[in-house]
């Protein structure tokens, strides 16, 4: 019933095999970049290249790609439309900053989609030194997840069962989910003292400097990596400064 | 290695902030390392109490501790990290996602080198009998695998006292065999000391040394032949219905005719179609092994989800304007036909006290608030809730937070009765309790239906039973 919403690890796909924070830093070079061009040429490079790696992130089936970026179409559209009725700048720049959200997006939803959170995790607090406190205690929130999951339904019906049920009144049904939410939320808070209790019990946060059993290696192809969103981003603005449309941001510009 | 520790508890007693009364006294208890005892006792006598001032769970802020306590010669608070906790509920003591990991967690908090870590994990999973491999993904595990591994994650950090908290009251016959089997192997050699903690103590007693319970006023050591008294002794129940002759209250007063139910975007279904009648006057039991829809059967004979395949309807007599199909009323007719007790009685609470709670099935049925106010008076006293009547049903005990779901059912008087697990985690006593309430309802001209794995359950109750 869940079984889309398992965390369990993700697929080992070519994306994978770079550090989550080699690709964070990526993404990093690549949305400063987007940040500050306000043309259609710059996005539109590095969107033409971001597509190339949907296979590299094991996106290639039509229904994963649509399930993982629909909701960053919807915006892109949705920006685009409005620019395009309410500004003054014309068509061509609409279509820039609908693909300049494109851009600022899609290396998250790869990111998403090739990274263990696990791995995410150990290559933070390894590389970066986030506290374990944090980077643990968020991987051990996002395991319950699911969980809530089942719980909505069963919560649901159990309303149901005391009689408690909305119809097609949309007032009842706004009050019913709050309803619902506020039941989810004391047991998820109940459901965290006692995850608490037992990383406790296991010595977490104890004083004690922590090791990590699985390391996080940074190896030479993150450095490639790095050095071609880099390229990319310099390709792109060279681009878009030869065929005269760079129109950078400036701080106080 | 460590050794296994030593226990040394004399003149220990401890209140709770918020009340009155001693939750325990006169605790006097001496475990030598490497011996296994079980602690036993009913519900409220303190073992759970016992259990956290043991493991040093227990808020200095929010209890009075008196006597003497020690572990290896340490406050327990001192000594946690000699101890290897195994509790209640299998999802809230996993961390991480992959099985490995999981049991490395300990370790990493430990600081232990990161080469030595993997061999550890991997001794900790043979000795519980680890059947996957480490990458297994924690959210695909039965319960009784995850307390399993949760037990290895114990294990892997070495500690010299083991202290289990009723780990198998979450869990079916399957799943307390399963986990009762690792604590077997992971005791075997004696490198550490066990101590169970668990109302339901026959199940254990092949496995431990010695027994002790907690009564008022102290600790009492059963001796070696020991064994707890049956819950089904002396139990005296209402006489079965006496049907009427007429025969058209001889039918069942809801039925599954062919109702089989599959999950959306799944191909196996959840339940294959079945048939199943729950005639009035009598208790129907369904039996069967995990995974093959016993709760599904109960949500749609509870008109909560409606059948993929098949039909279920019910009897004419209950029916709402000429629509026999219970998943097709609204809520407020159900309530009055049919009431259900989920396995988790908290859910289905949704005011903050016992009081309202009981008036608002009547309430939302279109009762008048004099008329429910009478019911909720009744069904309080009837079922031993009365001192209670204004209390928050979330601070009940877990026996009376299960009579408080199943009075909230009873409070609009519906026919059929739908209890999914109504015994589990209940001790000798509440059991009898609960048992005896459901043979009323059946006297009444209730239809009941229990799905179970409880068997002692569908021996004394049960007049049919329908394995799945």
């Amino acid at each position: 019933m869940t079984a889309s919403l398992a965390l369990g690890p993700t697929p080992d796909v070519p994306l994978s095999r770079v550090n989550p924070v080699a690709q964070l830093t990526a993404i990093v070079v690549v949305t400063l970049v987007l940040l500050t061009s306000l043309d259609v040429v710059t996005p539109a490079v590095v969107v033409a290249v971001e597509l190339c790696l949907f296979p590299a992130a094991g996106l290639t089936h039509p229904r994963s790609v649509w399930l993982r970026t629909w909701p960053l179409l919807v915006g892109a559209t949705s920006v685009g439309l409005v620019n395009l009725w309410l500004g003054e700048s014309g068509a061509l720049a609409a279509l820039g900053l609908a693909l300049r959200v494109v851009g600022l997006a899609l290396p998250g939803v790869f990111l998403v989609a090739s990274t263990d959170p696990v791995r995410l995790a150990d290559a933070l607090t390894v590389h970066w030194r986030f506290p374990a406190r944090f980077a643990v205690g968020a991987l051990a929130a996002l395991r319950l997840v699911p969980l809530l999951v089942v719980e909505f339904e069963s919560v649901r019906l159990a309303r149901r069962t005391r009689g408690v049920q909305a119809g097609r009144n949309p007032v009842a049904r706004v009050r019913l989910l709050a309803g619902i939410g506020f039941t989810l939320l004391v047991g998820a808070v109940r459901r965290a003292s006692r995850l608490a209790t037992a990383m406790d019990a296991r010595g977490f946060d104890s004083g004690v400097v922590r090791t990590n059993a699985r390391g996080s290696v940074l190896r030479a192809r993150d450095g490639w990596f790095v050095l071609a969103a880099v390229l990319v981003c310099v390709v792109a603005v060279t681009a878009s400064v030869l065929a005269g449309t760079w129109d950078p941001v400036f701080v106080g510009g | 290695m460590p050794a296994p520790a030593t226990v040394r508890a004399r003149g220990l007693a401890v209140r709770h902030a918020s009340r009155r009364a001693w939750a325990l006294t006169g605790v006097d208890l001496d475990v030598a390392p490497g011996e296994r005892v079980l602690v036993t006792g009913a519900s409220g006598a303190g073992k759970s109490t016992l259990f956290a001032v043991l493991a040093g769970l227990l808020d200095p802020e929010a209890a009075e501790v008196t006597g003497e306590l020690t572990v290896d010669g340490l406050a327990p608070a001192d000594a946690r990290d000699r101890l290897g906790l195994l509790l209640q509920d299998p999802d809230s003591q996993l961390v991480m996602t992959r099985a490995g990991d999981d049991v490395a967690f300990g370790l990493e908090n430990a600081g232990v080198p990161a080469a030595e870590i993997w061999p550890r994990v991997d001794a900790a999973l043979a000795a519980v009998g680890w059947r996957y491999g480490r990458d297994r993904a924690t959210q695909m595990l039965s319960g009784g695998e995850k307390q399993r591994l949760v037990l290895a994650g114990a294990l892997a950090r070495r500690p010299g006292l083991l202290l289990l908290d009723e780990p198998t009251a979450q869990l079916d016959p399957t799943g307390s065999d399963v986990v009762r089997t690792s604590v077997a192997r992971a005791v075997a050699d004696r490198d550490t000391t066990l101590l169970v903690v668990d109302h339901d103590a026959a199940p254990w007693l092949p496995l431990v040394d010695r027994v002790v319970e907690v009564v008022d006023g102290g600790l009492v050591a059963h001796g070696p032949t020991w064994t707890p008294a049956s819950r089904t002794t002396g139990l005296l129940l209402p006489p079965a219905w006496i049907r009427s002759p007429d025969p058209r209250c001889g039918g069942a007063l809801v039925a599954a005719e062919g109702a089989g139910y599959t999950h959306r975007g799944t191909t196996t279904p959840a339940l294959a179609p079945t048939d199943l009648g729950l005639p009035a006057g009598a208790v129907t039991a369904v039996t069967g092994a995990n995974g093959t829809g016993k709760s599904t059967l109960a949500l749609l004979l509870a008109g909560l989800r409606g059948p993929t395949v098949g039909r279920v309807r019910a009897a004419q007599e209950l029916a709402v304007r000429g629509e026999r199909a219970p998943h097709r009323w609204r809520a407020g007719e159900l309530v009055t036909r049919i009431g259900t007790v989920f396995q988790q009685p908290e859910h289905q609470f949704l005011t903050g006290r016992l009081r309202d709670e009981l008036e608002l099935g009547p309430l939302r049925s279109g009762s008048g608030s004099t008329a429910a106010r009478a019911r909720a008076e009744e069904l309080l006293e009837r079922l031993g809730l009365a001192p209670f009547a204004d209390a928050n049903p979330f601070t009940l005990s877990g026996g009376q937070q299960r009579r408080l779901s199943v009075a909230t059912a009873l409070a609009t008087a519906p026919r059929v009765l739908v209890l999914d697990e109504p015994t589990f985690g209940q001790d000798a006593a509440t059991w009898r309790e609960l048992v005896t309430l459901l043979a009323e309802q059946r006297a009444a001209g209730c239809a009941v239906c229990v799905v179970t794995h409880d068997r002692d359950l569908v021996d004394s109750l049960a007049d049919g039973e329908h394995p799945l």
